[in-house]
C-alpha cells in the first residue's frame, strides 16, 4: 500500500475510536473528507514542525468544524499530537475540543465549528499574503450543505472580487447533511456554476483518490487571477459499509460492536 | 467650544497609525465615509478593505488577517457590527481571542433619523458577554484618539463605541486614557456617585450643573472602559454614597448599569438609579430630541436624581 493511503486508512481507524471513544462526533463527514486531508498534508501543503507554530505558512481552515476528528487525525499521522491524545477527543479538559479551537492546539489554523464562516477567514489570510508578498497559499474544506449559508457566498463574492489565486476551496460533496439529502432539504446545485458566476476557477475530481487530488491542486496553483474551488465528489461514511451514504451517520457514534466490525472492514493492524 | 464627533476623532486616529504602523488593515462594509475609514483610505489605499455590504464576511475576513498577524481595524454601524456580525466575533474574533478591533459608529440613538433599526442599544449587553472582549465607549476626541492608540497596542479583540453625535471636549491635556481605569471628572461633597459613559458624560456634566443649583453635588465619574470595568473605582466611590447613578445611551438591560450593578451587588451593596433607555427601540428624530424623550438629556438625568433622592 502507498504510504500516503496508509495514512488515509489509520486516519479513518483513529476518527472511529476517537468517536466511539467519546461518543460523540461526526463519523460521516469526517469519512468523507479523509482524503482531501490526506493529500493536504501529504502532498499539498508546506507544514511540518518547524513551521507550524509560524504566524505565517501554508494554512487549512476546516470550514465544517464538525469533522474534527478528521483534522485531529490528520495531524496525529503528522506527528504533531501523540494518538494517545487522540483519545482524550471531546473530553473535558481536551485540547481535542468537539470542534476545532486554534488557541488550544498548534495547526488547527482558524476556529471553527459555527458553519459558513472559514471561507471568510480565507479571505483574509489571502488578503495579509499577498499584502505581505508572500507565495503561502490558504486551503479551505467546506461541506457541501455548508455552502446553504449565506456567508460562503458573501465570501465567494469577495474572493472573486479580490482575484484571489493563493486560495483553494476543496468542497466535500457528499449530498448529504444532518437532515437528510441536500438535493431534499434545500437544494445547492449547481455549485460549480455558481463559483463560476462569482469568477471562480471550477475544478471538479474524485475525493477519494488521494493522487488526484494533489495532482488537481497542483494544477489549480497554476491558475492566476483566480481563486479555485475543486468540487471532490465523495461519499459519506466513506470506507465503513453501513455508514455510506446514510445520513444516519451524520452526527452519531458506533457502538462496541458496530465499531468492531467498521476496523474490521476497513483492515490494518488488527490491534483492537 | 469646537464640538466633534468620536466617529471623527476615530477616522483621523486610525489614518495616523495607517501612517506609523505597516501591520494595521481597515476594513469596511460599505460604510467607509459614514464609519470613517475614509481617512484610512487615503493614506494607504493599500490596506484598506471595502467589503460591500456585507458585515458578516467582514468580521471574519478581519479575523482571517489577524491569524496571519495583522492588526484589524473593522468599521460599520453599532448594530450591523455588533448584531448582525454577532456568531462571526463571537466564534471567530472572541473564541479564538484574534487580534480584531471592532469600531462600531453611529451606536446609541447617535443614528438619529435613520431610526430604530439603525440605533443600537444592545450592543454594548452583547458584546459585554462575549469572553475576553473588552468593550470601550470614549466621550470625546481627546480620549478617543488615545483609545484607538491603546486598543492598537493591545493584543486581543476589542469593540469600540463610537457616536456620530458632535460632543464637546471633556478632559484636558493632562489626560491619559488607561484600558480599565476610570476617571473621576468631577468630585462632589453629595453622597451619590454617577458613572457615564460616552455622549452621556457631557449630558451629565450639564445635569451636574443643573442638580448644583438645587444643592446636590454628585460626583461623576467617566467609565470608558465597560470591560474590564474599573471595580476598585466603583467600589470606592459607591460605599461611600448613599446611591449611585449608571448613564449610557443603551438599554438598562446587560449595559453599563449592569456591569456596575454586579460589582456592587457582591462587594458593597448599594440603591441605583438605572439611566438609559427603558427596554425599548429608538425613533426617528433629532439627537437632543431624542435625549430628551428617552430620558437621557442634561434636565431629565437632574429631574430624575433629584426624585431619586428623595425616595
Amino acid at each position: 500500500m502507498e504510504s500516503r493511503e496508509r495514512h488515509a486508512l489509520n486516519m479513518r481507524r483513529n476518527i472511529l475510536k476517537m468517536i466511539h471513544r467519546a461518543q460523540s462526533g461526526h463519523p460521516g463527514g469526517s469519512l468523507s473528507c479523509t482524503d482531501i486531508l490526506t493529500a493536504l498534508y501529504f502532498g499539498i501543503m508546506n507544514i511540518n514542525e518547524d513551521n507550524l507554530n509560524d504566524v505565517q505558512r501554508d494554512k487549512l481552515i476546516l470550514s465544517k468544524g464538525h469533522a474534527s476528528a478528521a483534522l485531529y487525525a490528520a495531524l496525529a499521522e503528522k506527528g504533531f499530537i501523540s494518538e494517545e491524545e487522540l483519545m482524550s477527543y471531546s473530553r473535558i479538559g481536551s485540547r481535542l475540543q468537539g470542534h476545532p479551537n486554534m488557541n488550544e492546539l498548534g495547526g488547527v489554523d482558524m476556529s471553527t465549528g459555527s458553519l459558513g464562516m472559514g471561507l471568510s477567514a480565507a479571505v483574509g489570510m489571502c488578503l495579509a499574503n499577498k499584502l505581505d508578498g508572500n507565495d503561502f497559499r490558504t486551503y479551505v474544506i467546506c461541506g457541501d450543505g455548508e455552502l446553504q449559508e449565506g456567508q460562503i457566498w458573501e465570501a465567494a463574492m469577495a474572493a472573486g472580487y479580490y482575484r484571489l489565486d493563493n486560495l483553494l476551496l476543496f468542497v466535500d460533496h457528499n449530498g448529504l447533511q444532518g437532515d437528510g439529502c441536500i438535493s431534499e432539504v434545500m437544494n445547492i446545485e449547481s455549485i460549480g456554476a455558481k463559483f463560476a458566476a462569482f469568477n471562480w476557477n471550477v475544478l471538479s475530481c474524485d475525493g477519494h483518490d488521494i493522487d488526484v487530488l494533489i495532482e488537481v491542486a497542483r494544477y489549480a496553483a497554476s491558475c492566476k487571477t483566480m481563486p479555485t474551488v475543486i468540487i471532490a465528489e465523495t461519499v459519506k461514511g466513506k470506507g465503513v459499509s453501513f455508514m455510506e451514504d446514510q445520513p444516519d451517520w451524520h452526527g452519531k457514534a458506533p457502538n462496541d460492536e458496530q465499531l468492531a466490525q467498521a476496523l474490521a472492514e476497513l483492515g490494518g493492524d488488527s490491534d483492537e | 467650544m469646537n464640538k466633534k464627533a468620536t466617529r471623527d476623532s476615530f477616522g483621523e486616529a486610525l489614518a495616523q497609525l495607517a501612517l506609523e504602523n505597516e501591520n494595521v488593515v481597515a476594513l469596511s462594509a460599505d460604510l467607509t465615509g459614514s464609519a470613517r475609514t475614509a481617512q484610512f483610505k487615503e493614506v494607504a489605499p493599500e490596506r484598506h478593505f471595502n467589503l460591500g455590504i456585507a458585515e458578516a464576511n467582514m468580521i471574519s475576513v478581519a479575523a482571517g488577517m489577524a491569524a496571519n498577524g495583522k492588526i484589524s481595524f473593522a468599521s460599520s454601524f453599532a448594530m450591523f457590527a455588533s448584531g448582525r456580525a454577532y456568531d462571526q466575533v463571537r466564534n471567530m474574533v472572541g473564541y479564538p481571542h484574534l487580534n480584531v478591533k471592532i469600531c462600531a459608529s453611529h451606536s446609541g440613538l447617535s443614528a438619529v433619523e435613520n431610526g430604530a433599526t439603525h440605533q443600537a442599544l444592545e450592543d454594548i449587553a452583547l458584546m459585554r458577554a462575549v469572553p475576553g472582549m473588552t468593550v470601550i465607549q470614549p466621550c470625546d476626541d481627546r480620549e478617543t484618539r488615545q483609545a484607538i492608540r491603546t486598543v492598537s497596542e493591545y493584543e486581543g479583540p476589542v469593540y469600540v463605541r463610537l457616536s456620530r453625535e458632535p460632543v464637546e471636549e471633556i478632559n484636558d491635556e493632562s489626560y491619559h486614557f488607561e484600558i480599565g481605569r476610570g476617571v473621576i471628572i468631577h468630585e462632589g461633597s453629595s453622597p451619590i456617585a454617577m458613572f457615564a459613559t460616552g455622549c452621556l458624560v457631557q449630558q451629565s456634566l450639564k445635569a451636574l450643573k443643573l442638580l448644583k443649583q438645587q444643592g446636590i453635588d454628585p460626583t461623576l465619574i467617566n467609565i470608558h472602559t465597560i470591560k474590564p470595568i474599573d471595580e476598585e473605582l466603583i467600589v470606592r466611590y459607591a460605599g461611600e454614597s448613599d446611591f449611585i447613578v449608571s448613564l449610557e445611551e443603551h438599554s438598562v438591560m446587560g449595559g453599563l448599569g449592569s456591569a456596575i450593578a454586579e460589582v456592587t451587588a457582591s462587594r458593597c451593596p448599594v440603591r441605583q438609579l438605572f439611566i438609559g433607555t427603558q427596554d425599548v427601540y429608538g425613533e426617528s428624530g433629532r439627537f437632543d430630541q431624542l435625549l430628551e424623550k428617552y430620558g437621557l438629556s442634561a434636565e431629565k438625568i437632574a429631574e430624575r436624581i433629584v426624585e431619586f433622592a428623595g425616595k
